[in-house]
């Protein structure tokens, strides 16, 4: 279980993007982050994933403090962030280090055609396009077999067919070894389609502000009422975190709800 | 109006029957461009001094520091020169390589070892390397030593500062992956780093080399008996511009070649890189 207790970040300036947020992430759940700009969603990640500290409060994963990047969690970034010397192949290899290379390259393949490129191992990432860019991303993520996989906007970049199609592909690779996911997203089309729970921050200082739980079964088809109704759930409560009036969402156009910036 | 409407139409049925032609002849035309310059005035100069405007006496024409430079092949002078001159530089720039190398890639990493280490080094740059003449004669001597330390001083700084910098440059998101992977130091240099700055460090291992060349013809000017600085000097002694001019000509022919050296043997490395120049810049 990943715990996130009274979580707080003061930057050095003074400004405050965190304060006491605690939440507790069960094995192989998937939460959604969701908020406002400026809301400390991200920070909140890069604390998870050990890439900064926290200023205040603790990670722990079974009871483990996590203060700096461990091998059991992964993260996926808004950019693919492949490293542009080293052919696909040899990227999605880069986090496997200690197994011999018969074996290395084997998983290597596997997830080469998992996420549907085995046909561009030996591409060089600035051959492939965006969406291909960040499938070769997912799989250098999910080849350690991490138990928590983080993900910060990790679709955000992309077109929208790119988008749904890719967040799809996620749940059929989170189908195969359940890794706890905690997703960062502000698309809340995004937030219902793949978690079990979404968490709603307020900003200024980041908070946590509500918490839904997403009782549908998987697949989602993203045209059913009852989906039609989560997303106006988080999108009400998107609405109160940021102290907007509560429109009367049944009777509004749903013309621009997909996307909540 | 006419003859702009026209132009596009007629290049267009002229380029198809030409262009097998035109592929071959592009090959060739890019090289042959750079040599065009050179050559005229080579070859202007010759007609000059030819045609008697002018004696030649102190600018020898181009035939004159030919036959002088197939003089001394002949008589196997000219290899002994350039073996030597060409050993200097290999050391000299070799040590300054690898010393610019692992002092800037490490300053470049470690906050604490640069703040340690790099104002003595930028310190010791701000000297006009010449400056070290004497004093690396007199600890070294004349002979090799002391011509090999001149020149791997002037490779030092360029590659350290070349290293330096573009590790400083390196994108932060590219090094949280690294970091996201548990990397340690070590490994955090040579399978992030290293490879991030490989493009500037061929720039500035290019700029050490020019650098070598210029000093080995210091080094070989103080005290030299062999060694193509050493054809210079005693040209100048004994009155034969010709001799002079044969061994500037040979500089910037080993100057060139070992440029481009190190341009073809990087140039696999650099295979990955997404740049403007890759597609051959603007024509």
């Amino acid at each position: 279980m990943l715990a996130l207790n009274a979580i707080g970040k003061t930057y050095p300036n003074g400004v405050q993007a965190l304060e006491r947020f605690t939440a507790e992430i069960r094995l192989g759940e998937i939460v959604a982050i969701i908020g406002g700009s400026g809301c400390g969603k991200s920070t909140l990640l890069r604390a998870i994933a050990g890439l900064d500290r926290a200023t205040a409060g603790t990670v722990t994963l079974d009871d483990v403090a996590i203060s700096a990047p461990h091998a059991k969690i992964g993260i996926i970034f808004q950019e693919p962030r492949l490293l542009p010397w080293l052919s696909v192949a040899d990227n999605i290899a880069f986090g496997l280090s200690d197994p011999p290379a018969g074996a290395r390259r084997e998983r290597v393949a596997r997830a080469l055609t998992r996420v549907g490129l085995a046909d561009k191992a030996d591409a060089w990432p600035r051959e492939l396009s965006g969406g291909q860019a960040q499938r070769v991303a997912i799989a250098r993520a999910l080849v350690p077999q991490p138990e928590v996989l983080l993900l910060d906007e990790p679709f955000s970049a992309l077109d929208a067919f790119t988008r749904r199609d890719l967040q799809d592909h996620l749940l059929d690779l989170w189908a195969d070894m359940r890794p706890t996911v905690a997703l960062v997203t502000h698309d809340v089309d995004e937030a219902v389609v793949l978690a079990d729970r979404v968490l709603v921050m307020r900003p200024r200082p980041g908070r946590l502000f509500d918490e839904i739980n997403i009782n549908l079964g998987r697949p989602r088809a993203r045209n059913s009422p009852l989906f039609d109704d989560f997303t106006r759930r988080v999108m009400t409560a998107l609405d109160r975190s940021l102290d907007r009036d509560v429109l009367d969402r049944d009777t509004k156009s749903t013309a621009g709800q997909a996307m909540w910036w | 109006m006419a003859m702009t409407v026209e132009l596009p139409a007629l290049e267009q049925t002229e380029g198809i029957a030409r262009s097998a032609w035109s592929v071959r002849l592009r090959r060739y035309a890019g090289p042959a461009l750079g040599l065009l310059l050179p050559l005229g005035v080579a070859l202007v100069w010759e007609i000059v001094v030819w045609l008697g405007f002018s004696s030649g006496r102190l600018v020898p024409p181009p035939s004159k520091v030919l036959a002088t430079i197939v003089e001394l092949a002949r008589s196997g002078e000219l290899i002994r020169h350039i073996l030597a001159t060409l050993t200097r530089v290999a050391m000299g720039f070799g040590l300054g390589v690898i010393a610019g190398t692992v002092l800037g890639a490490i300053s470049g990493y470690w906050a604490l070892a640069r703040r340690l280490l790099d104002p003595t080094v930028q310190a010791l740059r701000a000297i006009p390397s010449i400056a070290w003449v004497p004093l690396f004669i007199l600890w070294l001597g004349i002979f090799e030593t002391s011509k090999v330390a001149l020149i791997a001083v002037g490779v030092f700084f360029p590659v350290y500062l070349g290293v330096l910098g573009a590790i400083l440059s390196v994108d932060r998101k590219i090094v949280e992956v690294g970091r996201i992977f548990r990397l340690s130091g070590p490994a955090m240099i040579r399978r992030i780093l290293l490879p991030a700055v490989l493009p500037a460090y061929v720039v500035s291992l290019r700029v050490g080399l020019g650098l070598g060349w210029m000093f080995v013809v210091a080094a070989e000017f103080m005290g030299a008996s062999e060694g193509l600085g050493y054809l210079l000097i005693d040209g100048q002694q004994l009155g034969k511009p010709a001799q002079i001019l044969a061994a500037i000509v040979i500089f910037a022919i080993l100057g060139k070649s070992t440029d481009w050296l190190i341009e073809i043997t990087t140039a696999p490395l650099l295979r990955w890189q997404d740049a403007f120049g890759r597609q051959g810049g603007v024509a």
